[in-house]
């Protein structure tokens, strides 16, 4: 019986690591950057980094649905571009009402996601190659509106957004607290998150179980693109300037940060609270490395180093279950 | 002479046995027809032959030489060919370079189209075959490719030619090649061992006729010294062993579901109806269109004309949440495939066709939901500690309870099983007849898809056999009997 326990308790143990592996390897991440550096562990700095990986974390929400679709998204970070771009341009060029330059922006990248979602479930075309293709689009149309020449000069009301502060906590990192909220909401509460769990595990028993497949395909891909607009006026009001380059790359980003929060590429499988973890990781890591002098080209080798191994971990992983 | 051999073949699978203690000898030149039920064994008897399946026990004898087992390259290097129902065919190759896939003509590193032209061109012209060696696979019809696959084979000097089922795909004037070419391969002095449903060309065209049935192998005949009704017999001749619940008389008077000249999906013009309380069987061969007609009930198929009235009403279901709505449940024969959502718990899996009705603002009411697949749980006792055990733990007789448990919750006044016991132990498929029953007592009518004899017969209040896309026949339970659903079911 005794030998039983104990059998029981290391699969448990076993168990236990295998779903929140992730979190070891944060704190290992941490304990070694507090280690080498002496400006890592201090408060200012740990606020910073948290800061700094709010964008992050509010477009991973939406892009982790798509993965779990089984999809992809790799326009999200010309959207979030496109987002700084109009926003910007409405503010300073149309003098327009914040409140209202920002509604109008966010509903231009919701549609923006929806035209991918229409493409992909009525032509049946690869996500890859629609998403890739909106990409260079929307970057080509934010640069015919910016004409390459940074917008600034903002109300200060704007700034709140990205620059001010709710007690200790700055805004950008509560935005990204209740937009996962949200997330983790849609997933394990409603019956629209359910749906994606079962388009992405097995789209035809998803279909004869009565699921209207099309609808949860433009949603999803809708609330991908409304995510990415809310990342991008949180950056916008960051930096206070919008240019036509913000989001370059930011999609890779995203991505490594929902395959190390154990969102699986195939589909199906995955929750919100892990990839808190991945964002923290790669934030922490970003930050880390500027700590340590590291040049922005081998930044460049060690974050594809991760996200190549992440994915590794994460098929590895479903070739055992299979 | 003797040039294919198999001695006492056995193969087992976890649960069933495919082949037991099979011997069959195949003679230089002839055409010998394998043929049997859905599930007889002839398939893993052409894969034992091709190194596809490893038997059990048993030896496989080619010209002499004598092996346990073979691989797909032994058995090729001994000259043994198979025509697969599927095509291996590159369609953006040409009929050459198809031919010669693998093993191109080459003069140094660059392949000599030419001379594969040239070698393609003579196989052709041995069997009086009009195809240019040069054109694209892709530009060909069926019946041209399946030439091509012949082709190849004998390029790879195939003395042995195992095709299955290779008339089924063609329209009759292909067919009729085919034949002309059988001919001149058997006069060659290839053997042919030939797989088909169609009694009229097994008769015309093979020497001699194996009969599997249940994985055993039942008789060989000279086809000059039998007939069609004999050969079916053989084929069928089972006793009803298993004995199936019983359940009241509960059929009514109304008509629950009327079908009217339904076409689509391969279906052509079919007409029925079910009553109230009734179980109508559908039997046929695979392919047939029994599968293809619950998809266009269903919704999951496009209807190309004909009517469907449930209730008196007509409904046009135009997606499965159409006929959901209306009533109407379908319980799919490839489990793993089209039900089961294996990265889900129970809860979730028995939830999915209604977790909309049990939402409020968007939000699923967990305790409702919680109670549901418990519920079933009991009811339907599927076994497992949890509701929230992710089904792919479970066994395929307890994954089958969730799907039905699904498709319950629908709450449907007709419930489609399609062969809802293929896969499945004898305790989990005797408690889904029950379950059967109890659906039908209760009103309900259900039409079941069974491609096993039994199970249709003994389940069944009445039952229409289709072939082609056609309802063949038509039978009372009065009047059932395996050869007559066979005849109707098999091609003359």
């Amino acid at each position: 019986m005794g030998h039983l326990e104990n059998l029981k308790g290391a699969a448990k143990a076993v168990n236990f690591v295998k779903q929140n592996g992730i979190y070891i390897v944060l704190l290992v991440l941490v304990g070694f950057f507090s280690i080498a550096t002496e400006n890592f562990l201090v408060s200012h700095n740990l606020m910073n980094v948290a800061r700094q990986v709010s964008m992050l974390g509010i477009a991973s929400v939406g892009f982790a649905f798509v993965l779990l679709l089984g999809g992809i998204d790799l326009s999200v970070g010309s959207n979030i571009t496109l987002v700084n771009v109009v926003c910007g341009w409405l503010l300073v060029n149309q003098g327009m009402n914040p409140v209202l330059a920002i509604v109008l922006t966010l509903v231009m990248a919701t549609l923006i996601g929806f035209t991918n979602g229409w493409i992909i479930a009525n032509l049946q075309m690869p996500p890859l190659i629609v998403t890739l293709a909106m990409m260079i689009i929307i970057e080509g149309v934010a640069f015919l509106i910016s004409k390459g020449i940074p917008i600034y000069g903002f109300p200060e009301s704007f700034a709140v957004i990205g620059q001010g502060y709710i007690g200790p906590i700055p805004v950008p990192v509560v935005i990204m607290v209740v937009i996962l909220g949200i997330g983790a909401f849609i997933l394990n509460k409603t019956y629209f998150g359910r749906y994606f769990y079962a388009l992405g595990g097995n789209e035809e028993a998803a279909k004869l179980s009565g699921i209207k497949v099309k609808n949860v395909k433009y949603l999803v891909y809708s609330l991908s693109g409304f995510f990415a607009g809310v990342a991008g006026i949180v950056i916008l009001s960051r930096t206070n300037s919008a240019t036509s380059n913000v989001g370059e790359g930011l999609e890779l980003e995203i991505l490594t940060a929902c395959v190390l929060g154990g969102i699986s590429v195939t589909g199906g499988i995955g929750r919100i609270s892990n990839i808190v973890a991945g964002v923290l990781i790669l934030g922490v890591l970003s930050n880390g490395m500027v700590l340590l002098n590291v040049t922005e080209f081998t930044q460049m080798v060690i974050k594809g180093s991760v996200l190549m191994i992440a994915v590794a971990f994460d098929c590895l992983q479903h070739r055992k279950t299979a | 002479m003797n040039i294919l051999e198999l001695k006492n073949i056995t193969k087992k699978y976890p649960g069933v046995i495919a082949l037991n203690d099979v011997s069959i000898d195949f003679v230089k030149g002839e055409a010998h027809a394998l043929v049997g039920e859905n599930g007889a064994g002839k398939s893993t008897l052409i894969k034992s032959c091709t190194g596809a399946v490893i038997p059990n026990s048993g030896k496989i004898v080619i010209e002499g030489e004598e092996f346990s087992s073979l691989t797909p390259q032994l058995s090729e290097s001994h000259g043994i060919g198979v025509i697969y129902q599927e095509f291996n065919l590159v369609g953006e190759l040409s009929v050459a370079e198809n031919i010669f896939l693998g093993r191109a003509i080459r003069k140094g590193l660059i392949v000599n189209k030419k001379a594969m032209a040239r070698e393609a061109a003579a196989i052709f012209e041995q069997f009086n075959i009009d195809i240019d060696p040069n054109e694209l696979v892709s530009n060909l019809t069926v019946g041209y490719q399946q030439l091509v696959e012949i082709a190849k084979a004998l390029s790879q000097k195939a003395r042995i030619l195992i095709m299955d089922e290779p008339s089924a795909p063609l329209t009759s004037a292909e067919a009729e090649r085919l034949y002309e070419v059988v001919e001149k391969l058997k006069a060659s002095g290839v053997t042919i061992i030939y797989i088909s449903h169609r009694m009229e060309e097994i008769f015309r065209l093979t020497e001699r006729i194996t009969v599997l049935r249940d994985g055993q192998k039942i008789d060989t005949v000279k086809t000059s010294e039998t007939s069609m009704d004999a050969l079916v017999k053989l084929m069928v001749g089972r006793e009803l062993k298993e004995t199936y619940p019983q359940r009241k008389a509960c059929i009514s008077d109304e008509v629950l579901l009327d079908v009217q000249n339904l076409s689509g999906n391969g279906v052509k013009d079919i007409s029925f109806h079910i009553k109230k309380g009734e179980v109508l069987g559908f039997a046929g061969l695979i392919g047939a269109g029994r599968t293809e007609t619950a998809e266009l009930l269903f919704g999951a198929a496009k209807i190309t004309a004909g009517t469907v009235h449930l209730n008196g009403k007509e409904v046009k279901p135009k997606s499965p949440r159409d006929a959901i709505d209306s009533g109407i449940a379908l319980v799919p024969e490839d489990r793993k495939g089209k039900g089961a959502l294996m990265e889900m718990t129970i809860r979730s899996n028995t939830s999915m066709a209604v977790l909309e009705r049990i939402s409020k603002c968007f939000t699923i009411d967990l305790k409702a939901e919680r109670e549901l697949a418990e519920s079933y749980k009991q009811s339907i006792r599927i076994k497992t500690p949890s509701i929230e055990q992710k089904i792919k733990n479970l066994s395929g007789g307890n994954q089958q309870k969730v799907i039905i448990a699904r498709w319950l919750a629908s709450e449907p006044e007709l419930v489609i099983f399609d062969e809802p016991t293929r896969g499945i132990d004898v305790g989990a498929k005797s408690e889904i007849y029950t379950l059967v029953n109890a659906l039908v007592e209760e009103g309900k009518s259900v039409l079941m898809i069974s491609s096993e004899m039994e199970e249709v017969m003994g389940m069944s209040d009445r039952i229409i056999v289709l072939c082609d896309g056609k309802i063949s026949g038509s039978l009372d339970r009065k009047d059932f009997n395996q050869e007559t659903i066979m005849n109707f079911a098999s091609q003359k």
